[in-house]
Order: C-alpha cells, then structure tokens, then sequence
C-alpha cells in the first residue's frame, strides 16, 4: 500500500492541535483531576482535604452495596446489548426483504433514534405509571403486579425495556446498511446452493455482517453503561431508593446528590479503568479475528 | 477650557445619577419550582417595589440537592450567588464549612437590623443555628410532616382521626379496611418515620447532641427497638391492608390519596396549599402526627423540614447590606403571611402567625394551623434539631434499606443493622473532612 505523506512536519502537528486541545481540556485535564482527587477526602466547598491514600478505593471493594451495584451493571448491560442487537437484525432482515413500502417502514422503524433519553424515560415512567400505565394494565392483564419504583425487578425490567427500545434504532440503521452492502452477486449464488432461508442467514449474511456486528457490540455496551444515565435517572425519578442503578448513576448520586467529591471520584477512575480494558479488548483481541471486507 | 468645564460637570453629574439610581444587584437561588415559585417571584418583585436601593433577582435551580450543588460548585469557582437555598439534609454541609456563609444573625445586626431569636416561632429556632444557638442560616420555607385525612372516608368508618398509633392499628385501620379504604400511606420515610419519629417521641437521633456538638465521633442512634418497632409495624400493617408504600417517589404515596383510595396521608404541611388548589372529589383536613403511647406519654414538637436561606461569604459590604434588607423584608410579617396563605408553610415569626390568626385566615382552612401548632408543641432535649455530615448519602441508605423492607427483600434487624454500619461510616468519613 502507498501511503501518503506531509512535506513538512509541523503541518499534521498543526492541523492536530485544535483537536487535541479539546481532547486535552475536555478529556485529560478531567481525568487527571480525578485521579487525583479520588486520593482525597474533600469538603464539598474545598475548604479541607485529607489525604487518605487508596482509602477511597478499599472502601468500594469493602462495600457490599457497590459490588451488588456493579452486579447488577453487567446484567443489565448484557441484557440491553443482547437485546438491543438481536431484535435490530431481526428487523433489519425483514426490513431489507420488503419492497412494497419499504421506506416508509425504515423511516418508522428508525423514528425512535431521535428521542432524547430522558424523554425516553419519561415514555417510559408514562407507559408504567401505577395507577394507569397502559404497560402496567397489560402486565396485570397476564397476572403481574407491575410496580416501578417499588420493585426491584420489576423497575429493572423497565429499565431494560426503555433502554432497548432506544437503542434498536441505530442497530437496525447500520444492520440494514450493512445488509444492504452485501454483493446481490454472492446472495443469488447462495440461493442456488441453498434452498434453506435460515441456512443461508446463518453460513452467508451473517459472517458478512460481523464487522457490523462487532463495531454495534462495542457501541452498544458502551451505550448501556454510560448512555443509559438519562433514563435510569428519569425512571428512579431522582431518588434511587431501593431501585437498581448503573455505575454511572452511582457516581452522580456520590458526587452530585452526596457531594462525595473524593469518593465518587475513584468510582469514576473504576470506570475510566472499564473502558480502556474494553478499548484494549476491542483492538487487541477480536479486531485480528474479524475480517473486514 | 468652558468645553472641559461643561464635560467635567456632565460626567459628574452622570457618576452622581448612576451611584443614585444603579441599585445593588443582588441574586438568589433557590429549589422552588412550579406555583411555589411563582410566589418566591412576587416576593422578590414586591421586595425591589418597595424600595430602589436593592434589586433582588431570585433563580431557580432545580431540586434541593441540584440547588446545593450548583452553590457548592459556584462557590469554589467564586461565583456564588449572595443567597443559597440549602434544604434541612444540607444543614450540616453548609453549616459545616466554616466561611462560606456569613452566619444570618452577624449579617443582620452588622446592618442595623435588630434581630432577637425568640421573635421565631419555637420550632424553627435552633434547627439552623450552632451549638452555642446562634442562627447561621435564615429558615425560609419551613414545613413539618402532618397527617392529612379524608373527612368522608373517616366518617364513612365511623372512626375519629387516630391520636396515637396504637388506636390507628386497633381501631382505625380496620373500620377504614372495612368500609372500603387503605389506611395509611406516607411520602418521605427518612423524614416522616425517621428523623421525626425521634423528634415526636423525644428520641436521641445521634451523639454529641444529634450531632450539634461537631462531627468529630457523631454516630447515628437508629437500631434502637423504638423505631425498629415501628417498621415492624409498619410491616404487619401492610400485610393486612392498613398501610401501603408506593415506592421512594414523594407524588406516588400522595397520589393514592388525592384518588380516594387511602384515606390517611402523612405528607407536608406545606403539601396544604396543592392539596387545597386541586378540587379533590372529597373533604379532607389534617392534624398532628400520631405517636407510639407505649413510647411516651408527653409527645414533643417535630423539625423543621424545608429549608433555610444561607447569606454566601464573599460579597461586598454593600450586597450583604442589600441581602439583610432583604432578610428583613422577608421576615415582615405581611411577607410571611403571605407566603403561609400562598403555600401552607408555616409562617416563621410570632407576629406573622398573630397576624394570620387575627385575620381570621385559621377559621377558613383550620388545616393550615396544624403545621405550625406541631412545631409549637413543647420541646424536649432532642427536638431542636440534628446535624449530620453527608446527610444526603444517609437518607439515601434509609430509602434503600426501607424500600428493601417494605417489598420483604430483607428483615426490620437486618436493615437497621446496615443502616448503622452504612451511615456511621459516612459520618466518619464527613468528619475526617471537616479539618
């Protein structure tokens, strides 16, 4: 491969700064503050601070409620990226296969993208309220008690369901795209050696989907564990009480609600921690097994 | 030389005009939303009417707790605004950091506002002031937890408003149950059947007196049998239909209520004025919180819930001179009664409450009195109030652990032995950042 090159070399290093200047204020001035005050116990008006060393950080791992917390994080991660990507291939499948109206269905299927998430929460606060969610009468009509917001499951349940909900449109935005990408040249000469529908899916779309596949698996943990913020906030209606939260969540609950500044700051290094490990897992591990066409 | 002249003496006459006319801006934020903030506006706006000195622009800022933060956050930045809002779970956060506030009484009597603790009403005295007394931050929107009842539905039973609970689980509830109806539901637990079930029983809610006496060493007194009886209660009652809990949300447990599903409500005695304001399809009045008779035979006041109006250190002598002013407008007793009719808080002044009396405003809507005559019941020695450090976090682990209870996730010993656990840890730690 050729590759392109600069005459000079204070070019490309000029053309970076704006952006590694917003990096650098948006991103690493913060993270460096919060590395560093998650060593310290602070007022909240930033009168006294003590150094406490990794206190911070061995009272998370001696706090039971914290590893429940983190517990219930995973679930509800695998939970809304599971489900937030199977129901988006199954649409985009069906999707690509109509043709009569087929634009109108994509506009409607992708409508939801645009919904902000707390609006989303709020849909869904509508949608479970206890006296007269329409949702709730259909669960009762099946013989469940709904109750959001005093049930823990039950409130988690919703969580999931708003979560996805929101999610399934950018999958089935770029799964359709990504189906639609695959050669008709290589579908029609499946057909001939496949009469079977799902065999074909399964030995043909399927592995020309992974790139897709795989770039939608790390947006979507992503989107579950940091993006969902808006909704668990507007369903636990800002007071978390006995209902589940995200990690996330329990950072802005400590330092925003608590004004636990050194505390909520270790979780957050625990989470800046996450990520770089899901970054490196995305590079290192699985982008050398998946083939990019 | 006569163009100098003219230009000095204009330029003089425009600096005199301004130092005249440019009144002292002063702002406030606050956590009133809705008509409670409307009303927060007319009082800023009859403030600056009344005079052309000050002009008071009031901000709303969200939730009590988003209020504190963005102060908290704008203080560090030095951008404070002269009035911060804390409600009474920030108390300690605020009182705390010695300098960031300008203590209410200092402030006045600097700017020639006679100030005398006992022109308050008993109940708000002491909850925002220090050890030795002395009131730090102003109370504003002062409430307490009442019990509010369908007058229908009582009769409908043929039972009275219960006075204690022990007639509520042996007569009350069941002729409610009977004729129809849930007996009982609540929307604050740490506030309701924590915080003011110690101050109605005269109960100590933590050492170094409820914590006035500093951080340092501050425990938290809540696995003690009176209230861990109470929740056993509670409990049973919801079991047999008497009580039910909707959750950790506020308007959840008043909707209910406000649907004539249950006909015992324990809310705020500033939910007056929304209750009032809402045509509810039935009668409905209020009256003190019943208490445990086996507990104590002389029930005591309860705190103040709402919160407080804190005068933020870094201003100018001119703006504390505008916000005194303010305090003392907001302290007349027309302004009070106002803000009582307008919203059922409870008017903060002895005058104020004369005034409203002589107005004869109690003989229209005797339900708004209860609030006030709650909080003017006699004291105890653990009444005046409490004062605990990360509060916020510690009503939080009571909700959690409460919610765990009410949906039978974990037991009453088992919840109030990690409420202890829970909040003494978060006590330790606010003290460790109190140096």
């Amino acid at each position: 491969m050729k590759r392109a090159g600069f005459t000079s070399r204070w070019l490309p290093i000029l053309l970076l700064v704006p952006q590694l200047a917003i990096i650098a204020v948006f991103f690493y001035w913060p993270a460096i503050y919060a590395v560093q005050s998650s060593f310290y116990l602070q007022d909240p008006f930033g009168f006294g601070s003590t150094f406490v060393g990794m206190a911070n950080y061995t009272d998370l791992i001696g706090n039971a409620e914290y590893l429940k917390i983190a517990t219930f994080t995973l679930i509800f991660t695998l939970l809304v990226t599971f489900f937030s990507l199977t129901l988006a291939l199954l649409l985009a499948v069906k999707a690509d296969n109509v043709i009569r109206g087929a634009k109108t269905y994509r506009t409607l299927l992708m409508w939801v993208y645009a919904v902000a998430p707390p609006v989303a929460g709020f849909i869904g606060l509508i949608m479970f309220n206890q006296s007269w969610g329409p949702l709730t009468d259909l669960a009762r009509s099946i013989g469940w008690e709904f109750r959001l917001g005093v049930n823990f499951n039950d409130t988690a349940t919703a969580m999931v369901i708003v979560s996805v909900w929101k999610q399934v449109p950018v999958n089935f935005i770029f799964f359709l795209s990504g189906l639609q990408s695959i050669p008709r040249s290589v579908r029609e000469a499946a057909l001939i050696d496949n009469r079977s529908a799902t065999r074909r899916f399964w030995d043909v779309t399927f592995p020309l989907l992974a790139p897709t596949g795989f770039f939608l698996l790390i947006i979507n943990i992503t989107y579950a564990l940091f993006d969902t913020f808006g909704i668990v906030d507007t369903l636990v209606k800002g007071e978390p009480g006995n209902n589940p939260m995200t990690l996330v969540y329990k950072v802005y609950v400590d330092g925003f609600r608590g004004n636990d500044l050194g505390g909520s700051s270790a979780q957050s290094v625990v989470l800046m921690v996450l990520v770089l490990a899901l970054t490196i897992f995305q590079f290192r591990l699985v982008e050398r097994r998946i083939h990019y066409t | 030389m006569k163009l100098f002249k003219i230009t000095t003496a204009a330029a003089a006459f425009a600096m005199a005009a301004s130092s005249a006319f440019a009144a002292t801006e002063i702002t406030w934020w606050h956590a009133m939303g809705g008509a409670l903030g409307e009303t927060v506006n007319k009082i800023a706006e009859d403030f600056n009417a009344s005079q052309d000195t000050y002009k008071i622009t009031p901000v709303f800022k969200g939730t009590y707790e988003e209020t504190l933060t963005a102060g908290i956050a704008a203080f560090r930045a030095g951008e404070q605004p002269n009035i911060l809002q804390v409600f009474d779970a920030g108390a300690a956060t605020v009182i705390g950091a010695k300098g960031a506030t300008v203590p209410v009484e200092d402030l006045l009597t600097q700017n020639g506002v006679t100030f005398d603790i006992n022109n308050y009403i008993s109940g708000v005295r002491y909850f925002y002031a220090d050890a030795k007394g002395k009131m730090i931050g102003m109370p504003f929107n002062s409430s307490s937890p009442i019990m509010y009842y369908n007058v229908d539905a009582l009769k409908k039973a043929g039972v009275t408003p219960p006075k204690t609970w022990e007639e509520f689980q042996s007569v009350t509830a069941p002729a409610l149950k009977k004729a129809g109806y849930i007996g009982l539901s609540q929307s604050h637990l740490p506030w309701i059947f924590t915080e003011n079930f110690m101050s109605r029983h005269d109960l100590p809610f933590a050492t170094n007196d409820n914590g006035y006496e500093g951080a340092k060493g501050t425990k938290i007194l809540v696995n003690t049998p009176p209230l861990k009886n109470h929740f056993k209660a509670l409990t049973d009652w919801q079991k047999k239909g008497y009580f039910a809990w909707y959750g950790t949300g506020w308007g959840d447990n008043q909707t209910p209520f406000e649907e004539g599903k249950v006909a015992i409500w324990l809310g705020s005695s500033g939910s007056f004025g929304g209750l009032s304001k809402k045509n509810l399809p039935f009668k409905f009045s209020a009256t003190f919180l019943p208490y445990w008779e086996s507990v104590t035979k002389t029930p005591t006041q309860t705190f103040i819930g709402g919160a407080a109006l804190f005068a933020m250190s870094g201003k100018s002598a001119e703006e504390n001179k505008a916000t005194a002013a303010f305090f003392k407008f907001l302290t007349k007793p027309e302004t009070q009664y106002f803000w009582h009719k307008q919203t059922g808080y409870v008017p903060i002044t002895e005058a104020a409450y004369e005034m409203a009396k002589a107005d004869g405003h109690y003989k229209r809507f005797p339900a708004a009195e209860v609030g006030i005559k709650q909080l003017s019941l006699p004291a105890g020695k653990h009444t005046k109030g409490y004062r605990m450090g990360f509060y916020v976090q510690i009503r939080d682990v009571m909700n959690r652990e409460y919610g765990r209870i009410l949906t039978g996730e974990t037991s009453v010993d088992d919840a109030f032995a990690t409420i202890e656990k829970e909040s003494n840890a978060l006590l330790a730690r606010f003290a460790k950042t109190q140096n």
